[in-house]
């Protein structure tokens, strides 16, 4: 009796951990086998520019908004906490590298996995129920190389790019709430900034960016490759590509910004 | 050279711990039309999508053209399924491309013709099908189902392939339609040469496609001839199958 309870209790935790074990050596699989096709012809230049346009440019207004108010509030959050003497340099400083380390990228990654991990993996999600995948590999065409490639490369590529103006929108949004709200002089506050400036911080944030892009790109194209059974199984795709991006998104972060600032 | 154009041994293929080929073993001639019938979920699909390299069986051996298929290298793989075409059951036409580059796409993507040449091309063969050249330019979402199916077929028949498949290619059409689509798909292999694997469970459609006919059920191929064959056969399944009666030996699994 006490034996069949233990054999319970070790199988409702077996379970689990098998098929955690099982679904990670499938991904681990997916990424060797796209990071292949994404270095190997033939690639599809024309699908890329489409997809660098829509997580690139259609995101623009989506990351200014976000990172200029992360710049304001930050503004606003240094100066109550720090307030006094020296004020004015200190809150430009702490913009400065809080929006350049931290907030652009990360706001922006979580931003765009909403925006275009969820989508990436409803189509592919999409195409795979319809069997418009397996009519892709009819046609002689690998959906490896025709979509996942230019989808990984479009976001490895762009995320750098629309985190760096994301650092100078978030930077503005800084120096608006000192000048206007905490009545500091503009050109103090642009020379503080400046003198703070360290090409170390843009490159990290930019670093980090880009592993970003590629994990959202990463988990779209995963998870819409591996949904099934129509509708639902393309919901509950849509659902983990945000939140698997999401997740991964904060722990490479972490291990990012140990990388570079653990001394 | 052998007459043989697919010719497949001992061939099987689980998922899990159900069985869905259990050894099938099937030849297919050069310009023959075979319809296979069968059940709901008694591997139809998976059938073809094991001929077509989609899918890879457990065991057994897949030979096309007397080139064994299944474990075969990348490159030798990408020349054998040149060969092949395929009709859909939902049409699987690209949503994020218009009629005709759907129709195009082989010539696009892999004989990198000229955009204009492959239009041409793919308003040639949408006439083929019975589709006006206004049609080209709709998205596949505009579409009817009927329409759809043509698309499809004409997407499958563009490159002039040697061994067209067809899943269950009237399903979910009226039978009117559905008779539109067998005559066409009996034109289009016959005026093709090619030979064709048909998928089916609507025996109207399996009588005007097939030359011969054969009938999966668990796993195996339990029966195969011709349509006179099997209109005389006293092979219980088949005929429960062919009269449509829930009485008989096939029982259904609910």
């Amino acid at each position: 009796m006490q034996q069949k309870y233990i054999e319970n209790f070790l199988s409702t935790l077996g379970k689990p951990l098998v098929k955690f074990i099982i679904s990670l050596g499938e991904l681990t699989l997916f990424v060797f086998k796209a990071v292949y096709h994404a270095l190997v012809p033939p690639f599809y230049v024309k699908n890329f520019i489409k997809q660098a346009l829509d997580i690139g440019f259609y995101s623009l207004p989506v990351v200014g908004l976000t990172t200029i108010f992360a710049g304001m509030v930050i503004a606003m959050q240094s100066y109550s906490g720090f307030g006094g003497v020296g004020a004015e340099s200190m809150v430009a400083d702490v913009v400065l590298i809080s929006v350049t380390r931290e907030l652009a990228p990360v706001l922006s990654a979580l931003m765009v996995a909403g925006r275009i991990g969820a989508a990436m993996a409803a189509e592919i999600g999409t195409m795979k129920v319809t069997e418009q995948l397996d009519a892709l590999s009819t046609l002689s065409t690998n959906p490896f190389n025709y979509l996942f490639a230019p989808r990984l490369w479009a976001g490895l590529v762009t995320l750098p790019f629309l985190v760096l103006f994301g650092d100078v929108i978030g930077i503005f949004g800084g120096y608006i709430v000192g000048v206007y709200k905490l009545g500091f002089n503009p050109a103090n506050y642009i020379n503080a900034t400046l003198e703070y400036l360290q090409a170390l911080d843009i490159t990290t944030g930019v670093v980090k960016a880009a592993v970003f892009g590629f994990i959202i790109a990463l988990m779209g194209c995963y998870n819409g490759y591996k949904s099934k059974g129509g509708a639902q199984g393309v919901g509950e795709a849509t659902t983990n590509a945000v939140v698997s991006a999401s997740i991964l998104i904060l722990i490479f972060n972490y291990l990012i910004t140990e990388i570079f600032f653990a001394k | 050279m052998s007459d043989t154009k697919i010719s497949i041994q001992n061939l099987h293929k689980s998922f899990g711990t159900k069985k869905v080929l259990d050894g099938i073993d099937l030849d297919i001639q050069k310009g023959e039309s075979l319809v296979v019938i069968g059940g709901s979920g008694t591997g139809k699909s998976v059938l073809i999508k094991c001929i077509q390299g989609l899918l890879t069986p457990d065991e057994g051996s897949i030979k096309i053209d007397d080139v064994e298929t299944v474990d075969a290298k990348e490159s030798l793989k990408k020349d054998i399924y040149a060969k092949m075409g395929m009709l859909f059951q939902g049409g699987a036409l690209f949503d994020s491309l218009c009629v005709w580059e759907n129709v195009a796409f082989s010539l696009l993507e892999n004989q990198k013709l000229s955009r204009w040449q492959a239009k041409m091309d793919a308003v040639r063969v949408l006439r083929q099908v019975g589709l006006a050249p206004d049609v080209a330019d709709l998205s596949p979402s505009e579409l009817s189902g009927g329409m759809q199916k043509r698309v499809g077929l004409a997407r499958a028949i563009i490159t002039k392939p040697e061994i067209i498949f067809f899943d269950e290619p009237t399903t979910g059409l009226d039978p009117i339609m559905a008779d539109v689509i067998n005559d066409l798909i009996v034109e289009s292999a016959k005026g093709l040469g090619a030979t064709t694997l048909t998928i089916t469970h609507d025996m109207a459609s399996a009588r005007k496609i097939a030359d011969r006919i054969a009938m999966l059920y668990q796993g195996k191929i339990i029966w195969q001839g011709t349509v006179k064959e099997m209109d005389k056969t006293d092979n219980p399944y088949v005929t429960q199958f062919v009269s449509g009666s829930a009485q008989g030996p096939i029982k259904v699994e609910v």
